[in-house]
């Protein structure tokens, strides 16, 4: 926050600060990996995923930590599932119905649903890194604006808003049945090896007094009969018989129950669309939008800037034609004026195209154009380039002009001194992927800066994302990833 | 002097050709597309080329392509490439091979005839010209603490003709100072930077360009 970086980079003027005149950076622009170790920092670690349980039967061990690692997690699933799904059930039903009591439900119902959705967004969490499925998107409409209002009037606009959400009511739906239907498997792999033992235990002579505390000195060990060390050896080898299933199937079994909380909980088809279309309005809003300010801009920029120049031009040459018999000294001096009107015309346009579409973007591709962005700018970028020399030109423009605009927030708001880009197509995902990451102090927030803003906005246009991650202090770390198929070919 | 002119605008091609022939220049092709431009250059040998970097068909950077190529095939051909946009990485492609005999020019640059016609001279006897756009540019990046930071005003002026590839002549006679003061100032520009003198024009010049594209 102080600038400490900047002022140890301006004051000592001349004299280099330690060691040989250049300084240890080369602006290397490669196409391999890069071998200069970006600051530690973010790199893009993946999310922590827990090890999924996976059913492997290569070496006993790993088999049995499986099966007790989802003896544990099943019995954590179910005592959590039956508590919170029967009290957040029973308050919630309870509460709604209480809305048309002199509307006291709807003061209480909110509150309730909030801690429904965060019971069931934990539970999409555990689907994830328990249960190794992929990410459980959530269902809820976005609350209207009226309904976001403080005071008991916004409380009951929200109430009704979340009432009127389908997902509240699945959302009910899977409290009373996921965690009911969910809890037996999600026992069984505890409950099956537990039960083996004690009919092993039973063997090892438990059954006497078992047998005896029964009325009529017979305990019935699931299907068998247990009244003599005979019987008991019999329900020791159903005991070992159901050990081996819960073990052998346990961690299967609590697949099943993410598998089925992911079918409960994951948004409809119905709502997965309705939220498609939401977003889609919203992008094409910014996009009209964006492309109506964009177009505004050149028209002021020509307007202002070449179109006055040639108009300026013209009446040089005029005045130069009118001139050139009585005072050939003045004519040369007007044209010299003309000319340098037609110079600075042609800087003006050529600043406007750059901003409109690189030349070097249209010759060469992505990677190319960032690579002579980067060459443009004061501090050493290193740029990194697994891209084809072609890609769809709307997707080319839009990483270009994100990345432009990062480099710069790097250099203007960040102090960087070095930063480094990354650019990679994933053919199989389809997806191209960006990241920009500087030295600087950090605290880039993009609630707050418009620039970042922008970019998101650009980029929602392709259904592209980008994600911030800059601690205050630095490094900062800007990744973009937007859909983009491979290309059809050289064009 | 034999030269083959690329350009498919017509305008600016007709006004090239006028222009170069009036400085004395024989145009022995004026094409307009990439594949008759590396055609030309094979077949007509030329002294030098006037080459534009964006060419039909593809619009793309194809007469920078071509003329690459033809210099691989005929190392040291000397080739000026017009350009409505400079870009330094393109300046570092031409350059690379080290051999000279390359220019790369904004076509701006055409307004001034005089200065034009000598860019086309200077890079067909194996010279340098380099667009004052290029080393602004090579010059606004890096860090404060380069030696470059020690030249004085008149020494980073004299620098910069240095690198645009203008002779120890052309630049006094820019600069309205003897040759013996310009010789004077390169000699202490090429002491402060450390690097090793040379009386060839054109190593003095790549060997500054090369400096200053190394941070």
């Amino acid at each position: 926050m102080t600038g400490t970086p900047q002022t140890a980079d301006g004051t000592p003027g001349n004299t280099p600060p330690d060691g040989p005149p250049p300084p240890p950076v080369t602006d290397t622009v490669t196409d391999t990996v890069t071998d200069a170790a970006p600051p530690a920092g973010p790199t893009p670690a993946p999310t922590p995923t827990a090890a999924a349980p996976a059913p492997s039967p290569a070496p006993l061990s790993n088999g049995l930590a499986a099966a007790g690692l989802a003896a544990v997690r099943g019995l954590w699933l179910a005592v959590s599932g039956i508590v919170a799904g029967t009290v957040l059930f029973s308050l919630t039903a309870v509460s709604i119905a209480l809305v048309p009591v002199l509307g006291i439900g709807l003061l209480t119902t909110p509150p309730l649903l909030a801690a429904v959705r965060a019971h069931a967004d934990k539970r999409r969490e555990l689907c994830r890194t328990w249960g190794g499925l992929a990410a459980v998107g959530r269902p809820y409409r976005p609350l209207p604006p009226e309904a976001r209002a403080g005071g008991p009037g916004g409380r009951a606009r929200r109430c009704l808003a979340l009432l009127r959400d389908p997902a509240t009511w699945r959302d009910l739906h899977w409290l009373l049945a996921g965690t009911v239907a969910g809890a037996l498997p999600a026992l069984l792999p505890l409950a099956l090896p537990a039960e083996g033992v004690f009919g092993v235990l039973l063997a090892a002579g438990l059954w006497e007094p078992v047998a005896g505390a029964q009325d009529g000195g017979v305990y019935w060990y699931a299907f068998v009969p247990v009244d003599s060390q005979g019987t008991a050896n019999y329900a020791a080898l159903l005991g070992l018989g159901w050990i081996a299933l819960g073990l052998r199937f346990g961690p299967a079994l609590l697949s099943l129950v993410f598998r089925l909380d992911a079918v409960l909980l994951r948004p409809t088809r119905r709502a997965a669309l309705a939220r498609r279309v939401a977003r889609l309005q919203q992008t094409r809003h910014d996009a009209v939008d964006s492309s109506a300010a964009e177009l505004r801009r050149i028209e002021r920029d020509l307007h202002d800037g070449a179109q006055a120049r040639l108009v300026a031009m013209g009446m040089s040459l005029s005045t130069a034609e009118a001139l050139i018999e009585k005072d050939p000294a003045q004519a040369k001096a007007v044209l010299a004026q003309a000319r340098r009107s037609s110079a600075d015309a042609l800087t003006e346009l050529r600043d406007l195209v750059r901003g409109i579409h690189p030349p070097v973007l249209a010759e060469r591709g992505l990677a190319d154009a960032v690579r002579a962005l980067a060459l443009r700018l004061p501090l050493p970028v290193e740029v990194t380039a697994e891209v084809p020399r072609r890609l769809a030109e709307p997707v080319e423009a839009a990483v270009y002009f994100a990345v432009s605009e990062l480099l710069t927030n790097a250099v203007k708001h960040a102090g960087a001194r070095r930063a480094w880009v990354t650019l990679r197509h994933v053919p199989e995902a389809g997806l191209l992927h960006a990241a920009v990451l500087d030295d600087g102090h950090g605290g880039a927030d993009p609630a707050r800066g418009s620039g970042l803003r922008g970019v998101e906005r650009r980029l929602g246009q392709f259904d592209g994302t980008l994600s911030v991650d800059s601690p205050p202090g630095g490094p900062t770390q800007v990744t973009l990833d937007v859909p983009c198929p491979a290309p059809g070919g050289p064009r | 002097m034999r030269v083959v002119l690329a350009e498919d605008l017509f305008l600016l091609r007709d006004g090239l050709v006028r222009m170069l022939e009036a400085y004395g220049f024989e145009i022995t092709a004026a094409v307009d597309n990439g594949p008759e431009l590396s055609r030309a250059l094979r077949e007509l040998r030329p002294d030098v080329a006037v080459v534009d970097v964006r060419l039909p068909p593809s619009f793309t950077d194809e007469g920078l392509q071509c003329a690459l190529a033809a210099r691989r095939e005929r190392p040291g051909l000397p080739v000026l490439v017009l350009s409505q946009h400079v870009e330094q990485l393109y300046a570092q492609e031409l350059l690379a091979d080290g051999t000279g005999g390359v220019g790369y020019l904004l076509k701006d640059r055409v307004f001034d005839a005089d200065q034009f016609a000598d860019a086309v001279r200077r890079v067909a006897a194996g010279g340098t010209a380099m667009d004052p756009q290029v080393i602004q540019q090579l010059l606004a990046r890096g860090g404060r603490d380069r030696p470059v930071e020690t030249l004085t005003p008149r020494e980073r002026e004299v620098m910069e003709l240095v690198a645009q590839g203008r002779s120890n002549a052309a630049i006094a006679e820019r600069l309205v100072v003897t040759e013996r003061a310009v010789a004077k100032h390169t000699s202490n520009i090429f002491a402060k930077l450390g690097l090793p003198v040379s009386d060839d024009d054109n190593r003095r010049v790549l060997a500054v360009l090369a400096y200053l594209d190394t941070r």
